[in-house]
């Protein structure tokens, strides 16, 4: 099991009589890309926050390497390295983009307690919150608030608050989501350079990003793992193409 | 939309540090509240309560203005600062510092207590909790009347000389010397907490609290942590007002107060560490002038007064001299606080 970065065994759950998550096994191993597809309500969005620990499990385990990590808070979890990002930004409006990655740093460091040193006196903190940005192409408008950034910029901004926890694991609940098609690929191409260290599952519809930056693809329908393989593998097959079909707008068939 | 073209080009220590440093409208602010002393030496007993008034407001900013708790019973832990207190002058030590010190770490060790139970809730939850909080406190002194004298209030405090050496006067000499210096020291230290990384911490939460755990905050423990020392400065204020009245009635603990409080912190502008200092100001001597004119009356003109500014300028007096700022110059990118 120590090969998985991320393990999903046996895992249920559901709201009243609507299952969202139907023995769901999943392992990560360490490194790599993987996408998670899946019709509107196919318990993509919910299977994360079930690894996260936004929600809890009916039953099953979740594993963080080798560990048992099913009883741990959201924040545990984070600082254990499995951090995620929002479909829908969920960010802080009225802090600086700057301030936002460092508030990031300074929990990650255990630095956000202290109450009684001046924030300027945190410079490594800061100094890492800036590198974050400027890999990510933010640097530039590190002083303005949140609010005020354009959205595909804030996309960004989201996967930069989850890179200042230093992830092992990153879930990335549809990072293009509502980004023009243009800066979709740049975005994507920010993730695909993260570093090989990190592990990535990314939800996405538009399959074109879906082959070009997976190296593996995991198909959920109905709150089960339908199927998993490379993209190629996933491409080609029919029970994928049957879910898919008359669903042409999604990319898969065409 | 304030614009960063400037701002950008800054680095990112220099555009930090510019933002905690001190504002030329700071030190006018301290100057001029010196100014009293000279100009109205009949209202120093007014000037004193507004500065008691102002830190009470500045601690309910703490944790209302920069972390979103919003609270209608803060005045729970004013009223347990100035019975501990007054308690401490009744028992014989009407020693002042110690008793300012005391009383705070009275207020915070149930400030720390209660926060388990704030630090669950939020919203409308928190108004409620507060509240009840507010008034089963304020139960409890009534019904112990044995120590707090009850509805009557605590009779015989006697405050001993500041540092042996300044008395209290007739005039509020003393009393407002001794308030503002406190109030002073506390500002700093809350302005201190403000710019620290756990001062953005708590914006953080303010801003979104849902995703402080996704970035790996420990929310819960933050908010006990701000709590507690926003209860003690509460505390401390409530001291003062019990050493420079010798008198401490239920009123230091009603609802009355906390509902007051929050209205000063709202009509200055919160969460910008001077609002509650202004709408303490506004607030108390509009009440000193309007009631004398007609007493029953005056709580139509601070009706009014809530519901334009909430209207018209909903981040509160500063909020607006912000805005108003900001139009004529833009070229700041942030407010001033």
């Amino acid at each position: 099991m120590s090969e998985n970065a991320l393990s999903a065994r046996g895992v249920n759950k559901s709201f009243g009589s609507l299952i969202v998550a139907a023995d769901v096994e999943i392992n990560l191993p360490a490194g790599v890309r993987y996408a998670l597809i899946g019709p509107n309500g196919a318990g993509k969005t919910t299977l994360i926050n079930l690894m996260t620990g936004m929600l809890r499990p009916d039953a099953g385990r979740i594993f963080l390497g080798p560990e048992d990590i099913t009883a741990l808070p959201p924040e545990q979890r984070v600082r254990r390295g499995l951090v995620r990002t929002f479909q829908i930004n969920s960010l802080f409006p009225y802090l600086t983009a700057l301030e936002s990655v460092t508030l990031a740093v300074c929990e990650r460091r255990e630095a956000a307690r202290i109450w009684w040193r001046p924030l300027t006196a945190y410079r490594d903190e800061v100094d890492e919150a800036h590198a974050i940005l400027s890999g990510l192409a933010l640097a530039g408008v590190c002083h303005r608030r949140t609010r005020e950034l354009p959205y595909g910029q804030q996309r960004l901004l989201e996967i930069a608050l989850a890179l200042a926890a230093k992830p092992r694991v990153l879930l990335l609940d549809e990072p293009a989501a509502g980004v023009p098609r243009g800066e979709s690929q740049e975005l994507f191409a920010a993730i695909a350079g993260l570093s090989r260290d990190i592990t990535v599952l990314f939800i996405e519809h538009d399959m074109d990003l879906v082959f070009r930056f997976a190296s593996r693809v995991i198909v959920m329908v109905g709150g089960r793992v339908l199927v998993e393989g490379t993209p190629a593998e996933i491409a080609a097959d029919p029970r994928v193409r049957a879910v898919y079909l008359g669903k042409a707008h999604q990319g898969l068939v065409s | 939309m304030s614009s960063e073209a400037i701002a950008d080009t800054v680095g990112p220590h220099e555009f930090l540090r510019a933002q905690a440093s001190w504002r030329l409208s700071e030190v006018a602010f301290w100057l001029a509240a010196l100014l009293p002393f000279v100009l109205a030496p009949d209202y120093l007993i007014l000037a004193s309560q507004i500065a008691i008034t102002a830190l009470f407001a500045l601690s309910l900013d703490l944790i209302l203005g920069f972390s979103g708790i919003i609270s209608l019973g803060h005045a729970a832990y004013f009223g347990i600062g100035a019975y501990t207190a007054g308690l401490l002058s009744v028992w014989g030590w009407g020693e002042p510092l110690t008793g300012l010190v005391l009383a705070g770490a009275a207020a915070g060790l149930f400030g720390y207590l209660t926060s388990f139970i704030i630090a669950r809730f939020r919203h409308l939850a928190l108004i409620m909790i507060t509240l009840g909080i507010g008034l089963l406190l304020q139960e409890a002194a009534n019904d112990a009347s044995w120590l707090t004298g009850g509805f009557d209030g605590l009779q015989g405090i006697h405050t001993w000389p500041i540092l042996d050496r300044y008395e209290f006067d007739l005039y509020g000499r003393t009393a407002y010397a001794y308030a503002l210096a406190v109030l002073f020291l506390l500002f700093l230290g809350v302005r201190r907490i403000i710019h620290s990384p756990f001062g953005l911490a708590l914006r953080g939460i303010r801003e979104n609290g849902q995703r402080m755990p996704a970035i790996g905050a420990p929310t819960r423990q933050h908010i006990r942590t701000v709590y507690t020392i926003a209860a003690a400065i509460a505390g401390i204020a409530g001291a003062l007002l019990s050493q420079t009245t010798e008198t401490a009635s239920l009123e230091a603990l009603g609802f009355q107060r906390s509902a007051d409080v929050l209205v000063m912190l709202i009509l200055g502008g919160a969460g910008r560490l001077y609002g509650g200092f202004i709408g303490a100001i506004v607030y108390m001597v509009a009440r000193d002038q309007f009631s004398g004119l007609n007493p029953q009356y005056w709580y139509f003109w601070i009706g009014l007064l809530l519901i334009a500014v909430v209207m018209f300028v909903p981040d509160g007096i500063l909020g607006g001299l912000a805005l108003l700022q900001r139009r004529v110059t833009i070229s700041r990118p942030k407010d001033p606080p």
